[in-house]
C-alpha cells in the first residue's frame, strides 16, 4: 500500500517536473571560457551585473533564464577582445543603469559614494567642537565675583 | 473557539495597552500613588493576554485548523512538526505578533524585576513601551489580523514557503525580534529620562543590559540568517547586502554604538546625550528594520510576506516614536548636563571615536540601502545598489575600527598613555603583520584580501588578550593567571566580543581571498580533482518524503587516497508551493568547508555538479557566536545585576 502510493507520488511529481520549469544551476560548466584569464575577466564583469528579473542578486549567483543570457553575452563579447568597461557600456546601454550594481559616480550619485567621509568629517567637527566648549564650561577658575568673596572671607 | 480566545485575549491586551499608556502618566504627574503603582500590573496583565493570544494561534497552527486564513495560507497537514510550530511566526501576522509578544514581555521583565527602579520613573518607562504596543496592537488588529477565518473551510493548505522550511530559519525571526524589540527597551528608557530631565549612572546601569541584550539577539539571529543563506540558497554566499540584511544589521551597528557610549556614561558620567539620542536612534532602526522587511518597499530576496498598505501604518508609526522622541529631545536636552571632563588620549576619546565610526558606517549602509528610492521618487531614475558598492563603501570604516580597537580598548580612563598602553600591544601588533606579510609573500595572486584581513584579526585577538594580561598587576605567571581569574566577567566579556570579532573578520577574509571553485559536467563513476581533493561521483538516486521529492547525488571524497566523506547533495520537490530547493552538502571541518550543489540531468545521462571548498568558512559564525558569549558574559557580571539600584563607587574603581 505504501509502496503504491510512492509510486503515486512520483507520478505526480513527474507530471509537475514537465510542466514546471526545472531550475538552472547559476554558472554552467558549458559558458565556462577555457581562457582562466578571460573566464576571472567576465566574473568581475558579472560580479556587478544585476539579474533584471531577480531579487537582488547578480548575474552569476542567478538561476534565470535572463541571466544565463546575459553571461553569455558578456563572454561573446570577451572573447571578440573587447574590454571590461566597453562590455559593460554595452550592457547599460541595453538595460539601463538599473543592471549595475555599483551604481556609477555621477551627479546624481557623488553623495552615494561620498556620505560615509563626509559623516566622518561633520562628526569629527562636531565632536571636537562640543569637546571645546566643554573644556570652556568646565573651566574651574574662579569668576571675579568669586575672588572678591573670597578676598571678603580672608579679611577676617 | 480556542481562536476565538485568542482573539479576544488580542483585543484585551490591546485596550490594557491603552489603559497603561495613558494612566500612569497621569498618576506621575498629578502624584497618585495608586496610578502610578497600576503600572506594573497592567503590564504584567498585558504580556499575560498577549501570550494567550500567541498561544492560540500556534495551537491552531499545530492541529492545522485550516479554517483560519493564515494557518491555510500557511501550513500543510503533511509539514513536519517542528515548521507547523515555527510557521506561527513564519509569516507576516504571525512574526508581528510574536513581535508584541516580545515587547510586553519585557514590559513584564521590567514590572516585575525592576523593584530597585524609583515609583514614578519606572510608571513613566512602562507607559512609554505601552504606548509602542498600542501602536503595534492596533497594527496587527487593523491590518494584520492573523485569527480571520473563512465561512467554508478548506481541505488542506497552501503550505510554508519550502525555503523556510529549516531548523536554522525557525529560530531567526525570533532572534532577530528580541533584538529589535529588546532595543524598544531602552528607547523606553531614554524617553522617561528625557522626560524627567535627569540622566545618570544608574540610569546607564539599567540601559546598558537592554542594549548588551539586544545586541546578542542580533549577532546571533544575523549570523542565523548569514549561516541559513549559505547552506540554502546553494551557492555558498553568506551575506549579501540585502535591504533586509542591512534592515538588521544597522541595529546591530548601532547598539553597537549604543553600548560602549552607555559604559562611558556608567563610568564617567559623561556623553549623557549622546548615549539618549543613540537609544533613541537604535530603536528608530529597528522600525526602519520592520518597515523595509515588512513592507517590501525595497525589493529584496527575502520578500515573503508584504504588503504597501501595511507599509504605511508602519511608517506612521516610526514617524511618530522618531519625530516625538527627538522633538521631546530637542525640547529637554539642555537639561542634561555632563560634567566631567577627559583628556583627549582617553578611554574616553577612543569610545566616543568607536561610536563616530559605527555610526558612519551604520550610515553608509543607510544610505545605500535606501538610495533606490531616493533616486526614483526624486529623480525618477532606476538604480540599485548592490554588494559591489557596500564592499567598497563600508569595508574601510570596519578597517579603520578594527585597527584602533585594541589601542583604544586598552587606554586608561580620564587620562591615558598612548606609550604605556603600547608597551603591552606591540607584540600584538608585530605579530599581526608578521603573519600578515607571510601570508602575502605565500600566496600566489596578489589580492591584499587576506593578508591585510588576516593581520587584522591577529591584532584583535592577541590584542585583546595582551590588554587582559597586562592589567593584571604581579610578577609571577602563576599569580597573574590567579588575577585574571578574578576579574570582572565583563572584562571577559570584552575579551570575547573584541576577540570574535577577529575570528569573524579572519573568516571573511579567508573565504573571499581563497575559496576554490569548480563547475562540471560528471557521468555516473567519473571522478575530478578540486584543490586537493578528490570526488568520485556515484550517480544519484530518487525517492519521496513526507512532504517533498527528492534528487539525491552521492560522492565520496578522498585526500591523499584517503576516504574522508561521503557527501550527499540534494535537489528537493516541493508539490504543493510547486518548487524546487537545492540542498547543498557541506562537509565541515574548522579549516575548511567542502560544498557540492548538483544541477540538472544532461542529455548523455551526466549530471552537472559545482564543487566548492571554502577555507575557514565556520570562523565567520563562529566569531559571532564568540561575540554573543561575550555580551553575554557581560550581562552576567554581578555589577550590572545587583548594584543598578544604586552606583557603588568601590566597584568601579578598577580601571582607574
Amino acid at each position: 500500500m505504501n509502496k503504491l502510493l510512492d509510486v503515486c507520488k512520483i507520478l505526480f511529481v513527474s507530471i509537475c517536473l514537465i510542466s514546471y520549469p526545472i531550475t538552472v544551476l547559476s554558472v554552467e560548466s558549458n559558458e565556462i571560457l577555457s581562457d582562466p584569464e578571460l573566464e576571472e575577466r567576465a566574473r568581475a564583469i558579472s560580479k556587478n551585473l544585476r539579474c533584471l528579473v531577480c531579487r537582488n542578486e547578480n548575474i552569476d549567483d542567478s538561476n534565470a533564464e535572463l541571466a544565463k543570457d546575459l553571461r553569455l553575452l558578456v563572454r561573446e563579447r570577451l572573447a571578440i577582445g573587447e574590454t571590461n568597461k566597453e562590455i559593460t557600456n554595452y550592457v547599460v546601454s541595453r538595460y539601463g543603469e538599473y543592471v549595475l550594481l555599483m551604481p556609477r559616480f555621477n551627479w546624481l550619485n557623488w553623495f552615494l559614494w561620498l556620505c560615509g567621509p563626509i559623516m566622518l568629517i561633520l562628526g569629527f567637527i562636531v565632536v571636537i567642537w562640543s569637546f571645546k566648549n566643554k573644556s570652556k564650561t568646565n573651566d574651574f577658575s574662579l569668576s571675579e565675583k568669586e575672588r572678591q568673596r573670597i578676598k571678603e572671607l580672608l579679611k577676617d | 473557539m480556542i481562536t476565538e480566545l485568542g482573539h479576544f485575549a488580542l483585543i484585551l491586551a490591546f485596550s490594557l495597552s491603552i489603559v497603561q499608556m495613558i494612566v500612569p502618566m497621569v498618576g506621575v504627574k498629578y502624584r497618585l500613588g495608586n496610578w502610578i503603582n497600576l503600572s506594573s500590573a497592567l503590564a504584567t496583565f498585558q504580556f499575560l493576554f498577549t501570550f494567550i493570544s500567541f498561544v492560540t494561534l500556534m495551537n491552531a497552527f499545530i492541529t492545522s485548523d485550516f479554517s483560519v486564513k493564515l494557518v491555510f495560507k500557511n501550513s500543510h497537514s503533511l509539514k513536519p512538526m517542528l515548521y507547523k510550530v515555527s510557521g506561527t511566526w513564519g509569516n507576516h501576522e504571525g512574526s508581528m505578533l510574536l513581535w508584541v509578544l516580545i515587547l510586553t514581555f519585557f514590559g513584564f521583565l521590567v514590572a516585575v524585576f525592576g523593584t530597585n527602579l524609583r515609583s514614578d520613573f519606572k510608571a513613566r518607562v512602562l507607559s512609554v513601551q505601552s504606548a509602542i504596543g498600542v501602536c503595534f496592537f492596533a497594527f496587527i488588529l487593523f491590518t494584520s489580523n492573523p485569527f480571520q477565518r473563512y465561512d467554508i473551510v478548506p481541505f488542506n493548505g497552501q503550505d510554508l514557503n519550502p525555503l523556510l522550511q529549516d531548523p536554522g530559519l525557525a529560530f531567526h525571526p525570533p532572534f532577530l525580534y528580541m533584538g529589535y524589540v529588546g532595543l524598544s527597551m531602552s528607547f523606553s528608557f531614554a524617553i522617561a529620562a528625557l522626560m524627567e530631565g535627569r540622566v545618570d549612572a544608574i540610569w546607564a546601569r539599567w540601559v546598558r543590559p537592554w542594549a548588551l541584550m539586544a545586541w546578542t539577539f542580533l549577532t546571533v539571529g544575523i549570523a542565523m540568517g548569514s549561516w541559513w543563506a549559505y547552506y540554502e540558497l546553494g551557492w555558498g554566499g553568506w551575506w549579501f547586502w540585502d535591504p533586509v540584511e542591512n534592515a538588521s544589521f544597522m541595529p546591530w551597528l548601532i547598539s553597537g554604538a549604543l553600548l560602549h557610549s552607555a559604559i562611558v556614561l556608567e563610568k564617567r558620567e559623561i556623553l549623557k546625550n549622546w548615549t539618549i539620542l543613540l537609544a533613541i536612534l537604535a530603536f528608530s532602526f529597528s522600525l526602519i528594520g520592520t518597515f523595509i522587511v515588512r513592507s517590501g518597499i525595497i525589493t529584496s530576496v527575502h520578500a515573503f510576506a508584504n504588503d504597501p498598505t501595511r507599509g504605511i501604518f508602519i511608517l506612521i508609526i516610526l514617524f511618530i516614536a522618531t519625530g516625538g522622541a527627538l522633538i521631546l529631545f530637542a525640547v529637554q536636552s539642555h537639561k542634561i548636563k555632563s560634567n566631567n571632563t577627559f583628556s583627549l588620549v582617553s578611554r574616553e576619546s577612543a569610545l566616543v571615536l568607536n561610536n563616530l565610526l559605527l555610526m558612519v558606517s551604520a550610515f553608509v549602509v543607510f544610505i545605500g540601502t535606501l538610495w533606490p528610492l531616493f533616486a526614483d521618487l526624486f529623480f525618477d531614475k532606476k538604480l540599485s545598489v548592490g554588494a559591489p558598492f557596500f564592499d567598497l563603501a563600508f569595508t574601510p570604516f570596519f578597517i579603520i575600527i578594527a585597527i584602533i580597537l585594541p589601542v583604544g580598548s586598552s587606554l586608561a580612563w580620564k587620562r591615558g598613555n598612548f606609550n604605556r598602553s603600547m608597551t603591552a600591544l606591540w607584540p600584538a601588533m608585530i605579530f599581526g603583520i608578521v603573519i600578515g606579510s607571510a601570508i602575502w609573500v605565500l600566496q600566489t595572486g596578489g589580492r591584499m584580501m587576506a593578508p591585510i584581513g588576516i593581520s587584522l584579526a591577529t591584532w584583535l585577538i592577541c590584542g585583546a588578550v595582551a590588554d587582559l594580561w597586562s592589567r593584571a598587576q604581579a610578577k609571577t605567571i602563576k599569580s597573574k593567571i590567579k588575577r585574571i581569574l578574578n576579574f570582572h566577567r565583563s572584562d571577559f566579556g570584552k575579551l570575547f566580543a573584541h576577540s570574535g570579532l577577529g575570528i569573524t573578520i579572519f573568516g571573511i577574509a579567508a573565504i573571499t581571498a581563497w575559496e576554490i571553485e569548480d563547475i562540471r559536467v560528471v557521468k555516473d563513476g567519473e571522478n575530478f580533482n578540486v584543490g586537493s581533493y578528490n570526488f568520485l561521483f556515484q550517480g544519484v538516486t530518487t525517492g519521496s518524503e513526507k512532504n517533498y521529492l527528492v534528487t539525491r547525488g552521492d560522492f565520496l571524497v578522498k585526500k591523499n587516497g584517503e576516504e574522508i566523506a561521503r557527501m550527499y547533495p540534494e535537489k528537493r520537490f516541493y508539490p504543493v508551493a510547486r518548487m524546487w530547493t537545492t540542498e547543498a552538502s557541506i562537509d565541515q571541518s574548522i579549516t575548511r568547508d567542502l560544498y557540492i550543489v548538483i544541477g540538472e540531468e544532461q542529455d548523455d545521462e551526466s549530471w552537472s555538479v559545482r564543487t566548492y571548498i571554502k577555507p575557514f568558512a565556520n570562523w565567520i559564525w563562529l566569531g559571532a557566536l564568540v561575540m554573543a558569549l561575550g555580551g553575554l558574559l557581560s550581562i552576567s557580571d554581578r555589577r550590572l545585576r545587583f548594584s543598578a539600584g544604586a552606583p557603588r563607587k568601590k566597584m568601579s574603581s578598577r580601571y582607574e
